[in-house]
């Protein structure tokens, strides 16, 4: 192996890991302020990537009609919890979230297909759609069961992974689609060949943390999920309202997969079912990090990203396995730290 | 059934049900046509790994979505050996299960003694990599799979068709199915359905929960393993197709809809999901004009209705269906089991010296120290979060001391594990209540007595441990009648009301045959007569020798049972002595009441 293979294999280890890092920290938060092991977050990527592909391709992507429809399902459980309340004054609330704005997205969203916009106003066309889908998800799936168990949310996970793959298949099909790079300039750093793109992604996974990390220390909102986080019970007592922290913390999660999409999806082919494996491997590195820790599972999900990029050299067929089997390691070290008997309430 | 008579000697609804079930099975492969047969043969190995998820997800309360991988490994072991080295399938079968059972092993070990979401997680990941792992290695024929798998031969009977593998498919899941019954009714039976939300009740009785989780894991992946090689000899075929990840999500889904109230929700839910896919895979693709996995919509949409209506799946909707027969009393006639030797009235028996425990910075128990002779019944007393009930954690090993000694008859005790404690005669009540809801009273009293039997899990599948089931049990009802309980014998302790739920617990407590009982806070939620009968028998129960130690609030009912009082302040000794001394202490009556300034 020569000095500029390991520099390219590391150039890719580090723009993947900086993907499967994003993802990392998402579902690091989703489960900290829901216990939700998220699942679907994968499909989010799944989602943003193909629609964007599909749209520079002058197609106007399905991911519309999911909205539209999944924003009409939320409506109407709501509208059903607000008659049986007695609470008809939340009506316009509920029509104006729920069904106004999907339906405004939509209407942007065919209006601009054929106009074949700029690269970077598709792009936040492809947000506009998929990041309502995240507390939407919530409204309809998990809400409902808030109070229900750990492992019961994790069924709930993989129901809603199923309807949304499948959903995938239907209005994306089969094929595998890549979007355009952001800009095909490439840098010469020494003996290494820097893709622009490789850059773009590992500067705007920088950024996103950055803002999080903003979002957690300064704002109000950032707080209220910390609380939620560290102490559900004490939080609700404050009035922190957990179904707002629920539905905030799947937002900035299907704010975190459809941007990680929008990134990876010049550089890596995806199909409708791609999703799920990304955000496998988002959760492997959350899981290096102990699940607990933002900066561990970062710096895990680093590590994700090399070792697939090097064991692709060595060994290509058997990628996905050393990956998915590095978690055993890991837990067997976990294992021996622990001792205590796990108790749940019935 | 169990010994337990049938009421009126007629046959029970249930039993109608399940010989119209069995009639069924056995009509079937002459009725059915080709096509149905094969769906039932599919039926019966998605049963098979089912139960196995039953067991597991739905009664001990673990969770895997990799149970494919472990039919993948029984099936592919099985097809190596019968086709390239042309061995015969039993000794495919054998292989496979010692490959599987090693595997799961292993993996068993890492994970389970985790928190409970890390082992769905890594059965998904793991399940990832042996798919991989199946469709790149050359011996196992990488994507295009093993063909030419040989039928199996009994006795000269070659297993050759669809009907013929539907014989040897559907006496296996019997098999199982009844195996997994007996399993759950008996001694090793309670303990598993204690693990799910009480297990360190059941450590604090002397059962080893680590090792039971591995234990049904291991069961788990074994059925796995036998539907495995079921499948590939059936088919006569292996591919990693039927092994990716989303088979492992829909068996643990089938596990769900049929619900964990009994094994044969495992039929259930691997009927019921079987055939709904078999009709979507003909409906759908003509819906959408393309083929797909279409159905896989329809599951998800399905699994969260399910799920937000009833956690419990659609068997015990199926046996609403039909009237449960109660089964009668308990006979007693059944031989008293051992009583442990216990020690001379005045010796000593626990010694508590300088034992210390801390949470982050609050000090809960600090530097306290106390006696307790043998025959006596010592009271625990103090003001709310004055450090009682961790006190009895330290003494029972639910907690382990950051300081000092307790020693038991003379053996140091602080480092030791719950069950250990156990296992030296001493029995405690909790003050949250911690009894298995779903489960009737007496089964609950049994867990008591689990470290009076010695059977365990091979031999209560087998039904060898029905002599001493039948003693522990009569035990168990001895102890409920013992407490007052004896006409909720059969009722599911959950409906019980709170204070008689406290009974239960000292029931429980008393059928592990204890030198020391500890009881925390016994007579909450008792109204007036109950609590002068439950002094009545801790007296006599005294006086048959037995030691007590009582945390208790009700002080009326402290002062007129204790032998002496140990009073507790901020985690430390306020006042020790006779009721009567301790009443007139000054310090007490200020911790109790507040100064006076």
């Amino acid at each position: 192996m020569t000095a500029d293979i390991v520099a390219w294999l590391a150039q890719d280890g580090i723009t993947n890991g900086a993907i499967y890092a994003l993802l990392a920290l998402a579902l690091l938060l989703v489960f900290a302020v829901t216990r939700v092991i998220f699942v679907p977050q994968g499909e989010f990527i799944a989602y943003a990537a193909l629609s964007l592909a599909l749209m520079e391709s002058g197609r106007v992507p399905g991911t519309v009609y999911i909205l539209l429809g999944g924003g009409a399902l939320a409506a109407a459980m709501e509208i059903a919890r607000a008659v049986r309340e007695h609470a008809l004054s939340r009506l316009p609330r509920i029509l104006a979230l729920y069904v106004l704005l999907p339906v405004v997205i939509a209407a942007i969203v065919w209006w601009a297909v054929p106009r074949k916009l700029d690269q970077w106003l598709q792009i936040l066309l492809v947000l506009a759609m998929v990041v309502p889908l995240g507390p939407i998800m919530y409204r309809i799936a998990y809400q409902p069961l808030a109070s229900a168990s750990v492992l019961v949310l994790f069924i709930v996970s993989m129901a809603v992974h199923y309807v949304l793959m499948g959903l995938s298949l239907v209005f994306f099909g089969g094929e595998g689609l890549r979007s355009r790079p952001f800009s095909d300039a490439h840098f010469k750093v020494g003996m290494l060949d820097v893709s622009a793109q490789s850059l773009w992604v590992v500067f705007a996974s920088m950024v996103l943390i950055g803002a999080l990390w903003l979002l957690f220390e300064r704002s109000i909102y950032g707080k209220a999920l910390r609380a939620t986080a560290v102490n559900r019970i004490g939080a609700r007592l404050v009035g922190i309202p957990a179904n707002l922290m629920g539905q905030l913390s799947f937002l900035l999660a299907s704010f975190i997969g459809a941007v990680s999409g929008i990134l990876i999806s010049p550089i890596t082919t995806i199909y409708y079912d791609t999703g799920f494996i990304i955000g496998l491997k988002g959760f492997i590195g959350a899981i290096l990090g102990g699940m607990a820790s933002y900066p561990l599972a970062a710096a895990g999900a680093l590590a994700v990203g090399l070792l697939e990029s090097f064991s692709s050299f060595w060994a290509s067929a058997y990628k996905e396995s050393i990956v998915f089997t590095l978690i055993i390691p890991v837990l067997a070290w976990l294992s021996l730290r622990s001792r205590h008997v796990e108790e749940e309430d019935e | 059934m169990t010994g337990g008579r049938v009421s009126g000697g007629r046959v029970s609804a249930p039993r109608v049900a399940l010989g119209l079930f069995l009639v069924f099975l056995v009509a079937a492969p002459f009725v059915l046509s080709e096509f149905y047969v094969t769906l039932m043969n599919y039926i019966g190995l998605a049963a098979l790994v089912t139960l196995g998820l039953v067991l597991l997800t739905g009664v001990a309360g673990l969770m895997s979505f990799g149970q494919q991988a472990f039919v993948g490994i029984g099936a592919y072991t099985t097809a190596v050996l019968t086709t390239t080295y042309a061995l015969s399938p039993w000794l495919g079968l054998a292989a496979g299960l010692v490959l599987t059972g090693l595997a799961a092993l292993g993996i068993g070990a890492i994970t389970v003694r985790l928190s409970g979401h890390y082992l769905p997680i890594s059965t998904i990941a793991w399940g990832i990599a042996l798919y991989f792992v199946f469709g790149n290695l050359e011996i196992l024929g990488r994507y295009n799979g093993l063909q030419g798998v040989p039928p199996v031969t009994i006795a000269g009977w070659t297993v050759g068709s669809g009907r013929n593998s539907y014989v040897l498919i559907w006496i296996a899941t019997l098999v199982s199915l009844i195996a997994a019954r007996n399993l759950l009714d008996s001694r090793s039976g309670r303990a598993v359905r204690a693990l799910r939300f009480r297990g360190t009740m059941a450590e604090s009785f002397g059962v080893d929960t680590a090792r039971l989780k591995l234990v049904v894991f291991v069961y788990a992946a074994l059925l796995a393993a036998l539907s495995g090689w079921l499948y590939a000899h059936f088919l006569r075929f292996v591919s990693p197709g039927p092994f990716n990840v989303n088979a492992g999500i829909e068996y643990l889904f089938m596990a769900v809809v049929g619900g964990a109230s009994s094994v044969w929700g495992a039929v259930v839910g691997a009927s019921v999901l079987t055939m709904l896919k078999e009709w979507l895979k003909d409906l759908l693709p003509a819906l959408f004009e393309q083929s797909g996995n279409y159905e896989v919509i329809v599951f998800g949409v399905l699994m969260v209705a399910l799920l937000h209506r009833t956690r419990e799946g659609l068997m015990p909707a199926f046996a609403r269906l039909v009237p449960v027969a109660r089964r009668e009393a308990w006979p007693a006639e059944a031989a008293p089991l051992a009583r442990r030797e216990r020690p001379q009235p005045g010796e000593p028996l626990l010694e508590v010296r300088g034992a210390h425990r801390q949470f982050g910075g609050l000090v809960a128990v600090s530097h306290l120290s106390f006696e307790m002779k043998s025959g006596e019944i010592l009271g625990l007393i103090g003001p709310n979060g004055a450090g009682k009930s961790t006190m009895f954690n330290l003494v029972t090993g639910v907690l382990r001391a950051d300081g000092g000694e307790i020693l038991f008859r003379g053996e140091r005790i602080e480092r030791r594990a719950a069950r250990e404690i156990a296992r030296r005669g001493v029995a405690r009540t909790f003050q949250h209540v911690n009894l298995v809801g779903a489960m009737p009273v007496l089964e609950n009293v049994a867990i008591g007595a689990h470290l009076r039997g010695r059977h365990g899990t091979i031999a209560s599948v087998l039904r060898l441990d029905r002599a001493e089931e039948t003693v522990l049990r009569a035990e168990a009802a001895r102890q409920v009648e013992r407490v007052g309980l004896g006409g909720q014998l059969h009722d599911a302790a959950g409906s019980l009301p709170l204070g008689q739920q406290r009974l239960v617990e000292i029931a429980r407590a008393l059928a592990a045959d204890p030198v020391l009982l500890l009881l925390d806070e016994p007579a909450a939620g008792l109204r007036y007569r109950e609590k002068q009968s439950l002094a009545r028998l801790l007296r006599e129960l005294r006086d048959e020798g037995l030691s007590i130690l009582l945390v208790e609030h009700d002080m009326d009912f402290v002062m007129g049972l204790v032998d002496r009082l140990v009073v507790m302040d901020f985690g430390e000794k306020l006042a020790e002595g006779k009721p009567q001394d301790v009443q007139r202490n000054p310090a007490v009556i200020e911790a109790y009441l507040g100064g006076l300034e």
